[in-house]
Order: C-alpha cells, then structure tokens, then sequence
C-alpha cells in the first residue's frame, strides 16, 4: 500500500506533529518502503500514545482517514499500519472511507428516541450523511445530533428537528444555546454553585466567587493532610463504580514507582448521563482545578483529562481552562508557588463507550485499541503507560474542593453514614424540568422526580431508568428508595452514574429494551467471547418476540449469566441487567397483545 | 524461590510465586480447558473458557493469567465455571466453523454438554465483514443465528486465511507482533461482533508487510490460519493425515539450528512445523524453514504421485516467479 497523502492531509498531520525531521527518521526511501516501518524502537513506543490525535487530526481537517493519510501518519509516528487501522477502526467517528464533509450522528437512544430522535432519523433514512448515534449526553435537551464537520470544528444541536437537521447539513450554522439549570441560584448548592451564575469562560470571574481558593489552601497544608482529609470525608467515586476516593489516592501517593499519573475521566457515556458535561460547560475551571489538587496530592506532574468527542463546548471551555490557568501560573513548572509542577492535557474521545472503562481508556490514550484489560493489576498499581494512575469521573473530582476547604470530616456530616457528600442525578425524559439535580444522599427517589416538576406524559410513571443503561428499571413501588449506595444496594438497584430517567406508562418497552441490545452490541470491544457473542445472541433473542414468538426467557438468562460471570469488563458485566429488570416488571409483554 | 500455598477443588498445592492458577491446576494434573493460551505467547485472557471461581470474587477469573495467591480457594468445576465453559463454547460454535478443532476442544464441549443449535439455524455467509463500521450494524430478524462465515481469503500460494473459522484468540497477532515475528503485518480490526484479523485496509498478503514465516499459521487453533498445500488438498478431498509421517530434521538453511518436523504424504512434503517445546524456535520458523522445502523433491526423478498437480497450486515456479492464480471453479 503505497497511496501518498495529499498536502491538505500532510499539513494535519504536521500541524499536530511538527514538521518531519531532515535526518529522515521514519521518512521511507522510495514508496515501496510504505509497508514497513523504519526507525528506532524507542521513538516508535514513545510516540504512539499521538496515534489517535493524529487520526483526529486528519478526520477533523478532510472528513475522513485514507490510505494516504493513514501511511504518513504511521512514517511519522513509525506504527505499523496494520495496527494504526486497526486503532482507527475501532472508532465510530473516524473514518476509513471518503464521506460527505458534514456528517450528523443523530440520537435515537433510550431519552432521546421517545423525544423525537426516532423519528428524526426515520425522515432521514437513506442519507449518506446521516447516522444513528448512541447517547449523546444531551438528555435535558432532546432531541440531540452530533455534527462532524470537515474543516470546522464539530458541533451539537439540542431540541433538534428534521428541518434544522437539514438545514445544518447543508452548511447552516448552529447557535449556542444557554445551559439548563434547573437550581440555579439556590444557596444550598454545592457542586452547581457557579453553574448559570458565573461566567464560565473568565479566570477572573472564577476567582471572584472563591476559586482556586482550595488549591492555595491544598498547596498551604500539603499532600499529606490534604490525603487525611480526603480519606475522612469517605467520598466514593461517582462514575457507577462507588470504590472509595482515598484509597486509591493513597496507593498512588505512597507507590515509589515513577512517574504517576493522573486522569480524569470525562468520557461520560453512559446512556442517560449528562451531569459531567454540565460541569465541564458550566464550571470548568473547577474541574481544572480539582484535577491539580489531586495531581499535586498523589504526585502527578501529568494529568490527562479523556473527553468524549460528542462534548466540543466542554472541551473548548476545559481547553481556555487550561490557557488561563497556565497564563496565570496555576498550572506548569511552579504550582500556585508550590515548588512542584502539573501539566493537563485534553485528549478527545473517538467515539466508544468502552473507553469509559478506565483500563480501555487508559489503552486509548497509549494509542491502542480500546479494549479494557485484565485486573488485577489494577491502575494504582500498573495504569498508564505501565504507571501507577489515579483515574476518577469529573464529578467525583469535583468534590475535592470542598472537602480541602471545609475538610473532610465536615463533608461526610453531608449524606448519609456510607454516602457522604452531595450527589448530582440527571433527570429526563417525562419529568417537567429535566437537567441534573444536585442532592444530599438519602433523599428519596419520588422526592427527586417531584424536585424536577414531577411525572409528565400521562402523569403516570411506567418506569425509571436507574444508572443508565448498564443500571435498571425500577417500578413505582422504588420512589420511596432513598438515593444512596447501601440503599441501591439493598433494594438490588444501583444509583450507577446517576441517571434517573423517567418513562410513563405507554411507553414502549420492548422497543426501549431492544434499543439497549443494539447499544451493547455496538459498543462491545470485542475482545472476549462471552459479550462479543453474547450481546448479538441477546439482541437476537429479544428480535424474536417482536416477530411474534414469546421470548424464551430461559435462554435469555443463560446468555446473561454468561455476560456477568465470564466477561473481562463491565460493559459484558452489565449488558443485560436493564433488560432483565424490564422483563422482571412485566413490560417486555406488553406489546405481545 | 518463594512458593505460594493454595487449594483447586479442596486438594491444596505449593507453587512457586508468580505462577497462575492455570500452572497451579496444571500441577496437580487437573487439566483445564483453554484456547487462546499458549505456552510460547503472552496470555491475553479473551477467550474466557479457563474461567475459574475463585472464593471472593464477585466475577469468574481467567487461570491462565490470573497469578496464584497465598490462601486463594479455586474451584474448578462449579456450576458457574461449567456454565460459562458451556456458554463460550457454545458462542463459538454457533458463530464459528470448529470442524478443524483439536480432540481436547472437542471433549471438552462433549463433557460441558455443548448445544450451539439452540440459538437457531445460522445466518448466511457475510460478504461485507471487512468493511463493517464501529458502533452500526444490520438488525437481523432474530430467527438465525448471526456467524462469522465469509469468503476464503486465497490471495498468495503459501498460506489462506479462513476467517469463518476465527475465533479472535490473538494468538496470530501475537506471533506476528511481540511475542515471535516483530513483523506486526496483521492486528485487530473493527469493533465487537464485528471485530476481525486484518491487514491495514484489507489488502492482500503480499502487499502488506508479511515475511511469510508462517508463524501465524503454527499458533491457529481452529484452521483459520493453513498451508496453501493442505487447503487445496483438503479441498480436492485428498488430505490424508492419517497416512502422514513426520520426520524431524534440522534446518539445512543457516547455521541457527531450528528444528523442523516434515509432514509427508505420497512421499511430498505437505507441510512443515517446528516443535512448540524446542529451545531454539519456540515453535516458530522463517519464510526458509517453513516453506522452503521444495528443492529437496526437486532432485532425482521422483515418481509422480496422485497430489502433485494439487500441490502445483502452493508452489512458486524455479525462477521464483508467482504463479497466476488460476481461474477457480
């Protein structure tokens, strides 16, 4: 394969890289080379965590990755091309064929698709510019679409319809639209204080309202007591996991293998979750701030924050974060005067769910494919790039602010003994006024549905979606739930990455189960037989009583027992447990009738 | 060496640290089943049919990779582990062609009690598999079972690619990568069910950056990866390997030492391997060892036999020139 790239492809890539070296290291002889890599070893291990960067950079400049473009990013960066296709096919955003320069992902998944988002792609079907997408966040907003534009950077619309849809594709612009916050301006307010209030893209108005007073305060009582305090305030982590805060942070702090890492993982794509991207929009010099806390605390002088590629207004807003915090000596060589130094870096998704599992991402950011690895050894011990890592959600972040300023033991007086803190829940679907909801643990389910306006549709509730799809459904008879992980976990629920998402009583379920099927079979790696195989098996299965046969529930179960019990991750872990839970309350049957 | 104490199926066993649970069952002469493992590769632990219960953990764990602990009780034969063995099992054979399986394979999904035909009759061959896209799929109806049957990949005369018969264990791209060749021509592409062996862009074999050394073909567990002698043999219904000898030799072509065993039926060299547990190849071979075999019936006059113009189709003529692919029926 010795297709050469266009200039438009070579300038991409040398845009991000630098030009080519003279001295030729990686710069084939004659075209005939193309197929094999030259160069030193090290060069080609250190510079392959740029494999996707690069991708993106060519996909956002001419739409598409060719083969041309694909062999010059390999001589740069000295991958073999089997593998870097290999990495760019693993994407759902990049793409190895020529596609029309705008592209919308349009949402039919479980908020968006009784919103509007299935009919939207129906009206669409048979365009070669036009997808269906998985979850695009933007739940309080639907129906969503996500544009990938050639040459200009990608964009969303929220409260889409067919005609702003094509409009768009035909080169219409799309203005910003004010976020939803539903709280905003109530005193009681933790995590959302600053959402809608202050302006997100000034330093200056950050300060203003008390920012980065925790990092003055951090680097003041150092590491250490910074630790104690986060150890005493028993945050557990809020990506849907719920594995305590500071021990993983001790572990990292106290391992003498170096250099340590930090990530934060924003790559929040659990269906139904928007919370991280309201914090990133909203606050982000928040987020930017925690993070160097952290990095400061375990010691990190790298942190990484993983972005989905659907989140282009969270990422600008992370990125002029980053400049200014930079600019004014918050970040870099000398903390805040700390003496210590910690660097972000924003590295953007490529659209997979998987890359949410904090293994996978970590293999994203090395520039592999992202599949999840094996544990043990888990991430504070081998993590990124074979260091020891901290990887947290943006909202478990978050929390550290407070927890420097007030300390830890007056953080967990907030919640309950085992869920201490605040919590945010994203409300959709058929509630009055969706958005995330900022709580104490321990308030009830039925109180937080009342809190967003109460049920909508026909006023009754069919189910709610719990932790989104890798959570469940849960019926009436759960609105008395208190909202909190020992509770969840009594009740054989889970608050996952909390999503609270409404459904009334004519909804179709069966339709929302099988959507579930496709989502977990399109985001499966594909690296292990039981959720490779297992999540088409269970997609099959639940086809077939849509084409009149009853399902067979038996077989069902052993497909899922399978997924939980054998799978590397927890993508297969959890592929079938919404679906179990619907077919648990009776509403698989509903539409046989 | 430090040793590490812990109980399979109640019996206990001493081993020393850092090995798995599978080397700890291996100790004790209880046999687990596995395919994607290898002596000679790194565990990649995907294809799950070593997973074992492990008292505490809420999940089963690979054996094969997961390493030993002091005090970890191991069972090996619940009704979780038969389960899932049943299920993997199960899962390949409903979407992959496993008639090239080895025995064991095949005890194994005899004991589990294996059915793959309960998720319906299969769907037809793919011609689209490697072009499929990341994060979309056609919805089928639901009444077959979706597989991984596609087209033979015949596109050089020393080895094919049966990707109908792949079950994604890695091995191939482990002894092209790292763990043999250093060659790195074929990875993982696409995503999910989707997910396959390819070279970048589908391009054929030789235009990609494959040395032919055949290593691929020496760790394939199901056939996928087979000597262009044998496929076209076993496609003209003249595979023999019941009337095959195998003669160990030494490599003649330097001075490394590589031992080859020769596969001879009708007195032709029909194929040739190295052994797994010699010192010098691990099993793996060069282009010369594993396919240069041909000089050596070259001499003499040779008595024609029935498989000779079979084989004519895996050889490159004496002045080295590929051979046209001849129009195929």
């Amino acid at each position: 394969m010795s297709a050469e790239p266009t200039a438009a492809e070579r300038f991409a890539v040398d845009a991000l890289l630098g030009p080519p070296s003279p001295s030729g290291d990686g710069e084939p002889t004659q075209p005939a080379d193309r197929r094999v890599v030259f160069g030193g070893y090290r060069h080609s291990v250190e510079s392959r965590h740029l494999l996707l960067p690069a991708l993106h950079a060519v996909n956002d400049a001419v739409g598409w990755v060719s083969t041309g473009a694909l062999n010059y990013i390999c001589e740069r960066l000295l991958v073999p091309p089997a593998e870097a296709y290999g990495v760019a096919g693993f994407y759902a955003l990049l793409s190895l064929e020529e596609r029309p320069t705008r592209v919308a992902h349009v949402c039919d998944d479980v908020a968006c698709r009784t919103m509007g988002g299935a009919g939207i792609l129906a009206d669409l079907e048979g365009r070669p510019d036009a997808h269906p997408s998985p979850c695009l966040g933007q739940c309080d907003q639907a129906p969503a679409v996500f544009f990938q534009r050639a040459g200009e950077e990608d964009t969303v619309l929220v409260g889409a319809t067919h005609d702003r849809v094509v409009e768009v594709l035909a080169g219409g612009s799309i203005e910003e639209v004010p976020p939803i916050a539903p709280q905003a301006g109530d005193p009681s307010l933790r995590l959302l204080k600053r959402i809608g209030t202050v302006d997100p893209t000034s330093l200056e108005g950050y300060r203003d309202v008390g920012g980065y007073q925790a990092l003055a305060r951090a680097v003041e009582i150092g590491p250490d007591r910074v630790l104690t305090q986060i150890k005493a305030s028993g945050l557990r982590g809020r990506g849907g996991a719920a594995f305590p805060m500071g021990i993983k942070w001790e572990a990292v702090a106290r391992s003498p293998d170096m250099p340590h890492y930090l990530i934060c993982n924003a790559d929040e794509s659990e269906p139904g979750t928007f919370k991280d991207r309201a914090l990133m929009e909203g606050d982000p010099f928040a987020v930017i701030e925690s993070m160097t806390i952290a990095g400061l605390t375990v010691g990190a002088e790298r942190g990484y924050l993983y972005i989905r590629a659907e989140y282009p207004l969270a990422q600008s807003r992370l990125q002029n974060a980053i400049d200014s915090a930079r600019a004014e000596g918050l970040l870099g060589a000398n903390v805040a005067g700390s003496g210590r130094a910690f660097e972000i870096e924003i590295r953007r998704g490529g659209g997979a769910y998987i890359c949410g599992e904090e293994t996978a991402l970590m293999n994203s950011i090395e520039g592999k494919r992202g599949e999840p690895r094996n544990k043990p050894p888990f991430p504070t011990q081998v993590g990124l790039f074979g260091r020891p890592t901290v990887i947290n959600n943006v909202e478990t972040l978050i929390n550290v602010l407070d927890i420097v300023l007030e300390g830890g033991a007056a953080f967990a007086e907030i919640g309950t003994g085992e869920s201490t803190g605040p919590k945010l829940f994203c409300l959709a679907g058929a509630v009055a006024r969706p958005g995330v909801y900022e709580v104490e643990f321990g308030t009830t389910l039925g109180e937080l549905i009342d809190l967003a306006g109460g049920v909508t549709g026909n006023g009754r509730i069919g189910a709610v979606m719990l932790g989104g799809a890798a959570g469940l459904f849960v019926g009436e008879d759960h609105l008395d739930m208190p909202l909190t992980f020992e509770d969840a976990r009594s009740r054989q629920a889970t608050l996952g990455s909390g999503v609270v998402l409404v459904f009334d009583d004519r909804t179709d379920f069966p339709d929302i189960s099988r959507r579930i099927a496709r989502f977990f079979r399109d985001e499966s790696c594909g690296q292990c037989v039981p959720c490779r195989v297992g999540t088409v098996r269970q997609e099959e299965l639940l086809a077939r009583p849509h084409g009149g046969e009853p399902l067979d529930e038996d077989l069902f179960e052993e497909v899922a027992r399978v997924m939980m019990d054998a799978s590397i991750c927890g993508l297969g872990h959890t592929a079938s447990t919404a679906i179990r839970s619907v077919i648990d309350l009776g509403l698989l049957e509903r539409s046989r009738g | 060496m430090a040793e590490v104490t812990l109980a399979v199926d109640g019996t206990t066993v001493k081993v020393p640290d850092g090995s798995t649970i599978l080397d700890a069952c291996r100790a004790l002469g209880n046999d687990q089943p596995t395919l994607c493992y290898l002596d000679n590769l790194t565990p990649v632990n995907v294809c799950r049919v070593c997973v074992v219960e492990v008292e505490g953990n809420r999940t089963l764990v690979p054996s094969c990779s997961r390493p030993a602990e002091d005090g970890m009780e191991v069972a090996t034969d619940s009704d979780r582990v038969r389960h899932s063995r049943k299920m993997v099992y199960e899962f390949l054979a409903s979407t992959v062609d496993l008639g090239l399986v080895d025995e064991e394979t095949v005890a194994w999904m005899d004991r589990y009690g294996c059915d793959p035909d309960r998720y319906g009759p299969p769907a037809d061959p793919a011609v689209d598999r490697d072009r499929r896209k990341a994060g979309h799929h056609q919805i089928g109806p639901g009444t077959v079972a979706e597989t991984v049957h596609q087209p033979v990949k015949v596109d050089n005369e020393l080895y094919v690619r049966d990707y109908s018969r792949c079950i994604l264990c890695y091995k191939c791209v482990e002894a092209c990568g790292e763990d043999a060749q250093n060659t790195f021509a074929i990875a993982v592409a696409g995503r999910g069910f989707d997910a396959r062996i390819s070279t970048e862009f589908d391009t054929g074999l030789t235009d990609s950056a494959c040395v032919f050394c055949g290593n691929c073909i020496g760790v394939c567990p199901t056939g996928a990866l087979m000597f262009r002698s044998e496929y076209e043999l076993r496609q003209a219904g003249m595979w023999e390997e019941d009337s095959q000898t195998v003669t160990r030799t030494i490599c003649s072509y330097c001075g490394v030492g590589c031992n080859l065993d020769l596969h001879v039926q009708d007195n032709r060299i029909v194929k040739v391997t190295s052994p797994m547990d010699h010192s010098v190849t691990s099993g793996h071979l060069c282009i010369k060892g594993r396919f240069g075999y041909e000089y050596v019936q070259e001499v003499g006059d040779l008595a024609v036999t029935p498989i000779d113009e079979i084989l004519r189709r895996a050889r490159i003529d004496d002045r080295g020139r590929r051979r046209r692919p001849e129009p195929r029926a």
